[in-house]
C-alpha cells in the first residue's frame, strides 16, 4: 500500500483495493483507467480503437478481455463474443476488420468438450464475420485461479475512410442514431447467471455490427462518431462522448427502443435499461439531416436525439412523461434492490 | 407489462398536473414514504409539472439507509468470520459500516454472496452444507413474508446451516414518530403501495386521525404518483384527513391475509434503531422464541455497543422530511456514490442517490 502511494502520480482516493465497480463501465472505471493507466500508458483517448499509419495505409488495433459468467447464455457464448467485441471497436473506428488474435487463459479441470464448444463457436463466428483468427495463446491456471475460461481477442482493421471517427468531431445539430433495441445482452445474461426466470427467455443481442456500420460510411452518410454500446450502456456510451465532445447531447426517451421483456425485467431488479449492458448495438453521431437515412439503413435503427450546443458536455433525457432530467454516470454496475 | 404505458402515458400525466394546479389553492407539503416513489419523482421528472407551491418531501422509506451502522458492522463482521457466508440483496452492498462496507470487505477476503431472494440463500445452504450462510433480512412489510417462507423452509429441509441477521423496519411506528415530532411540516401523506400490499392499510387510519394528515395509498408510475398527490390535495383543500387507496389494483385494505398470519407467526414486533433517527418503539421484528435458532445474532457471538455515526451526514433529517439532499453540506462534494458518507447516497431507494443521479446538483 505505502509502495503503491509512493509510485502513484495521482493516488485512486480511498480504494486500496480493485473493486467490482472499477469494471463496470461507470465513473469509477473511467477514473481507472484516466489515473492508472493513461497516466503512465500512451493510449490513444476516447475511441475504442487506435488508428496507426503503416507504411502509406491507415489500420484500427484494438484488444479486448472477455470474463462473461456464465460462459454460454441465452443468444451466443464466451467465444463468439469474443470476435463480435473485437470486430465491433474495430467497426467504430470506421474499419474493415481483417485478423484477429485470440489467448486463452484455461482453468485447470475445465472440460474439453466446453473448450471445444467455445472454440467452434469462435470459428464460426469470425466465418460469419468475415475475419481470420490467425495467432493465439493459451496458458493453464491452477484450479480456482480462474473461472473457467478467459478469452483476449486482438483485433487489426483497415480504415475504410479518410477522416477521423471521433468525439471531437461532434458538433451541435448532429443526430444521434441507435441502431436498434437496448438491454438485451445484460438482462440475458443476468437471467442465465442467476437463474431469474422471466416470462419468456431473454435472449442476447450479441452480433458483430460492422457490414452495418461500414454500411453507413460507404453510403455517403457524414458519421462523425460511433461508438458500440457494452458495459454501462446507451447512457454511458452518450455521456462519455458528450463529455470528450464538450457537447450538451438530448435524448428522447419515448425514441429509445426496449423491448417489453427487457424492460419488465428491469422494473423487477430495479434497473435502468439505459444503463443495461448491450453487444451488438451502436450509436452514430451524424451530420444534422443524415439521422433519418442513416436509422432508415440499420435494422431496427431510431433518431433518439441531437447534440444541442457545444461547450458544455452534458446529456439530458426527455422522460415519457415529458419532463427533462440529466443523465450521469453510474458509479459502478447496477445492483439488484430489496423491493 | 401493456399496463405500464397505460401509468406512463403523458398525456394522461399533463392532464392531471394540470387538475393538481387547479386544485391547490395555497401551498402544501407532501411527503412520499418510500424511495421507490422519490426516485420515480425524479427519475420521470414529476417534480417539475407541479405547480410552485406544492413541495415533495422525502421520507423514511428506504430500508437500506435506514439499517443502523452496528447492523451493517456485524454483517461485515459475518462474512469475516471463518465458515461463513454472508448473503444479502445488492443494494445493500455498497452502503457504508463504520469503517467499511460488504463490497470492500468483500474485495479484502471476506465471504459475500449476492442473492435475489432469501429462498436462494436457503438454496445456498443446502448446496454449501460445511458452510454457514447468513442471510441478511434488511426491507420493509414487503420482504417480510419472502424471510418467513426461507425460515420454514430451512427448518423443513432440517438445515442446520442457516439463519438470517433481522434488520426489517416497519412503517406505521415509524411514520408516527415523524408526525408526532414537534418540527414535523408534514401536511399530507403517500403511503407506499407494495408495502400496503401485504399489510393493507388498516393501520394508517388512526394515524390519519390521530394527526389530521390525508394518507393516500400510491403506486409507483407516473400516473399513479400523480393521482395520489390530486387526491392528498383535495383532501387538503377540503380539510378532510382520511385514507384513500389510489392503488386499488393491488391493495386491499385488509392486505395480504396469509402472508400477514404467517408473519404474526413466526415474527414478532421489537424496538428497533432507525440509522439517523434513532430507537423508534416497535418499529422492527424478531424471530419469535420457537424460531430463534434461525436468529443470526442468537448463534454467533457478535459485538454489540453503538457506534457513532459521521456527524457531516444528516442523513436522519433527510429521511424525516425535514431537510432537502442538496442542504447538506457535504452533498455532491465530500459526499458522492463513490466514496459515500451515508446510505442515502448510495442505496438504490436513497433520497441522496436519486438527487445525485437525477442531476438535481447539476441545477
Ligand atoms: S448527502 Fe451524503 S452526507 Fe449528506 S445526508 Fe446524504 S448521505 Fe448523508
Amino acid at each position: 500500500m505505502s509502495d503503491f502511494a509512493l509510485s502513484c502520480p495521482a493516488p485512486l482516493a480511498q480504494h486500496d483495493r480493485v473493486l467490482m465497480a472499477h469494471g463496470g463501465g461507470g465513473r469509477l472505471m473511467r477514473e481507472l483507467i484516466e489515473r492508472m493507466f493513461a497516466a503512465r500508458l500512451d493510449p490513444q483517448h476516447e475511441t475504442d480503437a487506435a488508428t496507426l499509419a503503416l507504411g502509406g495505409r491507415r489500420l484500427a488495433l484494438t484488444t479486448d478481455s472477455f470474463v462473461v459468467r456464465p460462459i454460454f447464455f441465452p443468444g451466443g457464448d464466451i467465444g463468439s463474443l469474443a470476435v463480435h467485441g473485437t470486430v465491433n471497436d474495430l467497426a467504430m473506428a470506421g474499419a474493415e476488420p481483417v485478423a484477429l488474435s485470440a489467448a486463452f487463459i484455461l482453468e485447470e479441470g475445465l472440460e474439453m468438450e466446453t473448450l471445444s464448444r467455445v472454440v467452434d463457436s469462435m470459428a464460426e463466428a469470425a466465418r460469419r464475420a468475415g475475419v481470420r483468427i490467425v495467432t493465439g495463446d493459451t496458458k493453464v491456471v491452477e484450479r480456482g485461479h480462474a473461472d473457467q475460461l478467459y478469452v483476449t481477442t486482438t483485433g487489426v482493421g483497415v480504415l475504410i475512410h479518410d477522416g477521423e471517427l471521433a468525439p471531437w468531431r461532434v458538433t451541435e445539430g448532429d443526430e444521434v442514431v441507435l441502431s436498434g433495441d437496448i438491454g438485451r445482452h445484460g438482462m440475458a445474461v443476468m437471467s442465465a447467471r442467476e437463474g431469474l426466470e422471466f416470462e419468456s427467455e431473454i435472449v442476447s443481442d450479441s452480433a458483430p455490427v460492422h457490414r452495418e456500420a461500414l454500411g453507413l460510411l460507404s453510403s455517403g452518410i457524414r458519421v462523425h462518431c460511433m461508438r458500440d454500446l457494452t458495459r454501462g450502456g446507451l447512457a454511458s456510451a452518450v455521456i462519455e462522448i458528450a463529455r470528450s465532445a464538450r457537447a450538451r447531447v438530448e435524448l428522447d426517451e419515448t425514441r429509445i427502443p426496449v423491448r417489453e421483456d427487457v424492460r419488465a425485467a428491469c422494473e423487477l431488479l430495479g434497473f435502468d435499461p439505459l444503463y443495461v449492458a448491450n453487444e451488438g448495438r451502436f450509436i452514430a453521431f451524424v451530420a444534422e439531416g443524415d439521422g433519418e437515412r442513416a436509422a432508415a439503413l440499420l435494422p431496427g435503427g431510431a433518431v433518439i436525439g441531437r447534440v444541442k450546443e457545444t461547450g458544455a458536455g452534458v446529456v439530458t433525457l426527455r422522460s415519457l412523461i415529458g419532463a427533462e432530467r440529466v443523465l450521469d454516470l453510474l458509479s459502478g454496475e447496477q445492483l439488484p434492490r430489496i423491493c | 407489462m401493456k399496463h405500464l404505458d397505460e401509468y406512463r402515458d403523458a398525456g394522461r400525466a399533463r392532464a392531471l398536473a394540470a387538475e393538481i394546479a387547479r386544485t391547490a389553492t395555497r401551498p402544501w407539503r407532501i411527503m412520499e414514504i418510500c424511495g421507490g416513489q422519490t426516485h420515480a419523482i425524479l427519475r420521470f421528472g414529476i417534480d417539475q409539472l407541479l405547480p410552485p407551491g406544492l413541495e415533495l418531501v422525502h421520507g423514511p422509506g428506504c430500508p437500506v439507509c435506514v439499517t443502523p451502522l452496528e447492523l451493517i458492522d456485524r454483517a461485515i463482521e459475518l462474512a469475516q468470520t471463518p465458515g461463513v457466508v454472508l448473503a444479502s440483496f445488492g443494494d445493500m452492498l455498497r452502503v457504508p459500516g463504520s469503517k467499511t462496507d460488504l463490497l470492500a470487505a468483500r474485495a479484502a477476503g471476506a465471504r459475500v454472496a449476492m442473492v435475489y431472494s432469501p429462498l436462494e440463500a436457503v438454496r445456498l445452504a443446502g448446496e454449501k452444507q460445511d458452510q454457514q450462510i447468513v442471510f441478511f433480512a434488511v426491507g420493509f412489510e414487503t420482504t417480510v413474508p419472502g424471510v418467513a417462507l426461507a425460515v420454514r423452509e430451512a427448518r423443513r429441509l432440517g438445515l442446520q446451516n442457516f439463519s438470517i441477521l433481522p434488520a426489517h423496519v416497519l412503517v406505521p411506528p415509524a411514520l408516527r414518530a415523524i408526525l408526532g415530532s414537534p418540527q414535523s411540516r408534514i401536511q399530507g401523506v403517500l403511503a407506499a403501495g407494495h408495502v400496503c400490499t401485504v399489510e393493507g392499510y388498516e393501520d394508517y387510519e388512526p394515524l390519519a386521525a390521530d394527526f389530521g394528515v390525508p394518507v393516500v395509498v400510491t403506486g409507483f408510475e407516473p400516473v399513479d404518483l400523480l393521482q395520489g398527490i390530486l387526491l392528498c390535495v383535495r383532501q387538503l383543500e377540503q380539510g378532510r384527513a382520511e385514507v384513500e387507496n389510489q392503488y386499488a389494483r393491488a391493495v386491499r385494505r385488509e392486505g395480504n391475509r396469509e402472508a400477514k398470519a404467517l408473519v404474526r407467526e413466526m415474527f414478532e414486533p421489537v424496538d428497533r434503531k432507525w440509522r439517523g433517527i434513532g430507537v423508534i418503539p416497535s418499529s422492527g421484528l424478531a424471530l419469535r422464541p420457537a424460531w430463534r435458532e434461525f436468529d443470526a445474532e442468537a448463534r454467533f457471538a457478535l459485538s454489540t455497543g453503538a457506534v457513532e455515526e459521521p456527524s457531516e451526514c444528516i442523513s436522519g433529517l433527510v429521511l424525516q422530511g425535514a431537510k432537502k439532499p442538496y442542504e447538506c453540506a457535504a452533498f455532491a462534494t465530500r459526499c458522492t456514490p463513490e466514496r459515500p458518507l451515508g446510505a442515502p447516497m448510495v442505496s438504490s431507494e436513497g433520497a441522496c442517490a436519486a438527487y445525485y443521479r437525477y442531476g438535481r446538483h447539476h441545477v
